[in-house]
């Protein structure tokens, strides 16, 4: 795959090319899912359940520009939401199919009058027995009122009311098995809400509830967590938490995330935020981890392409996920971010071990132009990230390291001049306040 | 006998010892008021008076001789007289009357600028301010005459000798106020910005119950010398300014503030193009030139940037970096830096067109250094001892005393014991 072996082999011997001659296994296919192919949706969609499988199906359909892909999504959504009873987003999807899907996908009245019959009903039963149950007094049974309030609005897609519900079993909530349900209810509202504050702070509710928690929910705690630090931006500390699901998980937390999704998402911050250390021992030592890594194999070829400084393949399965990591409900704002930062990593990481680098070789290392190359190491020396010169002339980059004798000298000297400079204008303020002063108190007097 | 004879005979008897000075002063000081009233007399009393013995009675014939607006004339007779009066005068006899000498010595300046000659000034108040300084950190209110007329004079070498002087005690908080700023306004002169800008500082963060004009316009210059010297501009003043200054100086500076807003974007097509908007604004306050002088230091500015990322760069790569119109542009530039302003160390291959950045060569081994170094270190020692002393006197003050008695606990006896009196 790499190429830059045999262009320099055999005029310079002393210089080496960083990373040269990998292979490639061809592991792919299988289980790809989230593959450089054509996003199959079928297949995306199986992972997923409930009402999340909807919104991702929802947001593939308004991110695709491909007209056929586009109303298989829309289709697959139709048939999902006629499953369930939210006819608000019953509407919307048969809006957006806006009849191209043939008569079997039109507006169908009747079915939204029958489920909002239903629901008016079933809502005035639920309210009536609640009611009964706060007369009685019975901690319990007001817990089961409200938790089957707050599923009846989940499921009718009235979000805001669901959460409050769930919220409101609290102070109902005897057992920490109770608690775990309240956290879990609420974390998952919260995620389709998009609220994810709510999520971290009842992640840390449910992790502090006095029994053990078994295996299955502490994965989906991680998850949760994981998915909260993702949308704050905080990349380190999702990939902790994605790195840390248990592979218990499996297929339990299908109405939020799936196995893969965990690979995906912890492997790209972890590669965008650790450095080689925590790379290699939390990632790819990571025996529980490559259970989810062995799902999305593209995901793991480019960890170990990164750790063993094969960049150019690296930088192409990058390339080649990328189409359709944009087209993931929770990643797709941050696919930018986190693809900058691998790069300016794969960039820092190249430099670190040489005195001077040959930019031309570099650039075929990462499959770019000399001029693209030397204007992103300018960025980079610019910001500190690394201690370098380019000589402009030769094309060399040239490692510099701070003359610490030299700098102190200058840090000492510019002290000296400071401290010079404050007390000076000081000993004058203070003199003019005190010339202040005696006149104020010369008038008293 | 006529009063001004008498006069004249008392002021040369008693001008021999100090005793009799003292007598002398005080007579002057009853005869002033009858001096003021013939003023068109005395000239000629004058010649029979030595002024390096008489300098006290000098003072007062001459002071009461000068009125207050004078023609050109009489200003071309007088200004030799003073000059004379000034660079030969007793500083004991002066000290007992300055104010008086203040007053002759501003006459001087008001007709030295009336007569459009202000280089005659500069020399005498020179001698002047020296003879009443009571020390050399001690600040008259001559000080900022005096370089008033070097700015006019053009003379920034001779206000810059005396800025090098520290200042420590004012008399009036006015005369710092206009000391730093025209302080300030010859160092820019002579491009010793660091210097203006701990001048123009000193007149901001001064203590001032309300703004003035001097603290206005000195804020301005501010603005535009931190910017050329440090590329940056913070717009908040340190916590020890004035609340007044901290509040409102900004509002008065509006046109500036936004200068350096857009200076600090980094682009230079916005900065000139503001500056050319704003070009009257600037022009009113005789700030345009100071302005121009901001947006070449961003040119330069950037260069900067560069050394730090390249080690040889083409000209022709300068010049689209730096957003300059051509090669040879970035030449002059570069040129200027290094050789002019010894801001950056480089070399420059004309036949390849290429320039190629070095290392600072100062390598703090030689004996210059350790010598600036030991210097420093003493200077500062200075300064602690200083500090130290003006603590322990402050500690002894009266005011400060009664101050701290009085916010005492009443009945606490383990501590000094302050006396009565003190607990006003």
């Amino acid at each position: 795959m790499d190429a830059d072996d045999e262009t320099s082999g055999p005029m310079i011997d002393e210089i080496y090319a960083n990373g040269g001659g990998g292979d490639d296994g061809e592991k792919r296919s299988r289980r790809a899912i989230m593959s450089g192919d054509q996003l199959d949706i079928e297949a995306y969609a199986a992972l997923y359940s409930g009402r999340t499988k909807i919104m991702r199906l929802l947001f593939i359909a308004d991110k695709m520009s491909n007209a056929p892909t586009q109303l298989e999504a829309l289709r697959m959504a139709y048939d999902e939401i006629k499953k369930g009873e939210n006819t608000q987003l019953f509407r919307e999807v048969v809006q957006k199919i806006d009849g191209r899907l043939g008569p079997n996908y039109g507006m169908d009245a009747a079915w939204c009058d029958a489920v909002d019959r239903r629901a008016e009903q079933k809502k005035e039963k639920l309210e009536n027995e609640l009611n009964a149950y706060r007369t009685n007094l019975i901690k319990e049974s007001i817990r089961m009122g409200y938790n089957d309030f707050g599923d009846f609005y989940y499921a009718h897609g009235q979000l805001g009311e669901a959460f409050k519900n769930y919220v409101r079993t609290r102070d109902y909530c005897t057992t920490s098995k109770h608690i775990i349900h309240m956290c879990m209810s609420a974390i998952l509202v919260s995620i389709e809400m998009g609220q994810f504050p709510h999520v971290t702070s009842y992640v840390s509710k449910a992790e502090q509830a006095p029994e053990a928690l078994d295996a299955i929910t502490v994965a989906k705690l991680r998850c949760a967590a994981g998915l909260a630090n993702l949308e704050a931006k905080k990349y380190k500390l999702a990939a902790r938490k994605f790195l840390e699901t248990g592979p218990e998980l499996g297929l339990h937390y299908n109405e939020v995330i799936a196995q893969q999704d965990v690979a995906t998402y912890g492997g790209l911050c972890a590669l965008a935020t650790f450095d080689r250390a925590e790379l290699k021992s939390k990632v790819i030592d990571n025996s529980n981890f490559r259970n989810f890594l062995e799902l999305v194999p593209e995901v793991r070829e480019l960890i170990n392409d990164f750790y063993s400084s094969h960049y150019a393949s690296c930088l192409e399965y990058l390339g080649n996920l990328k189409a359709n990591l944009l087209l993931d409900i929770h990643l797709h704002d941050h696919v930018e971010t986190l693809y900058d930062q691998i790069r300016h990593k794969a960039l820092i990481q190249y430099t670190h071990p040489f005195v001077s680098v040959d930019l031309n070789m570099m650039a075929n290392a990462f499959k770019t132009t000399v001029a693209g190359l030397e204007k992103e190491l300018e960025a980079l020396i610019t910001d500190n990230q690394i201690q370098a010169r380019i000589d402009s002339h030769n094309k060399i980059l040239y490692a510099r390291h701070a003359d610490q004798r030299n700098a102190t000298f200058q840090r000492v000297l510019e002290t000296g001049r400071e401290f010079d400079r404050d007390v000076r204008s000081m000993l004058l303020r203070s003199n003019l306040i005190k010339h202040d002063f005696n006149l104020r108190a010369l008038r008293k007097l | 006998m006529d009063p001004l004879e008498a006069l004249l005979a008392q002021i040369q008897g008693l001008s021999s010892t100090s005793s009799d000075i003292n007598r002398l002063h005080t007579i002057l000081k009853q005869a002033d008021d009858s001096l003021r009233s013939e003023s068109t007399r005395l000239s000629p009393i004058l010649t029979q008076l030595d002024p390096s013995i008489h300098s006290l009675g000098f003072l007062y014939i001459l002071e009461a001789s000068m009125p207050a607006p004078v023609t050109k004339t009489q200003a071309e007779t007088v200004v030799p007289i003073v000059t004379r009066f000034i660079g030969a005068c007793s500083t004991e006899q002066i000290r007992l009357a300055p104010d008086k000498f203040l007053s002759v010595c501003r006459k001087l300046k008001d007709q030295v600028m009336l007569l459009e000659a202000p280089i005659r000034g500069v020399a005498p108040l020179f001698t002047a301010l020296r003879k009443l300084q009571v020390s050399v950190e001690h600040l008259t209110p001559l000080h900022s005459d005096f370089l008033l007329l070097c700015l006019l004079a053009k003379c920034y070498k001779t206000g810059l000798s005396l800025l090098d002087d520290d200042v420590f005690e004012v008399d009036q908080p006015r005369d710092l106020f206009l000391y730093c700023y025209y302080g300030g306004m010859i160092c820019i002169g002579q491009k010793r910005f660091q210097k203006a800008l701990d001048l123009l500082h000193n007149v901001v963060t001064a203590p001032m119950s309300t703004i003035n004009a001097i603290a206005v316009e000195a804020y301005k210059k501010y603005i535009l010398v931190s910017l050329i010297r440090h590329g940056q501009f913070s717009t908040s003043l340190p916590k020890y300014s004035s609340s007044a200054a901290q509040r409102n100086l900004k509002n008065f500076c509006q046109p500036y503030v936004e200068l350096a807003n857009s200076y600090g974007t980094g682009k230079i097509a916005e900065l000139e193009a503001y500056v050319k908007t704003n070009a009257e604004k600037f022009e009113s306050d005789n700030n345009l030139g100071l302005v121009k002088q901001v947006v070449s230091s961003m040119y330069k500015r950037n260069i900067q940037r560069l050394t730090q990322t390249y080690l040889t760069l083409s000209l022709q790569d300068i010049a689209t970096t730096v957003q300059l119109n051509s090669p040879k542009e970035a030449e002059m530039h570069v040129l200027q830096m290094v050789i002019q302003d010894g801001e950056i160390y480089a070399t420059i291959n004309q036949k390849d067109g290429m320039v190629r950045f070095l290392e600072d060569p100062e390598q703090y081994k030689t004996c210059e250094m350790i010598e600036h170094i030991d210097s420093s270190i003493q200077r500062i020692m200075a300064l602690s001892r200083k500090l130290t002393a003006m603590d322990e006197q402050i500690s002894c003050d009266q005011l400060y005393l009664s101050k701290a008695g009085r916010e005492r606990q009443r009945y606490d006896f383990d501590d000094f014991d302050v006396p009565q009196k003190f607990n006003i």
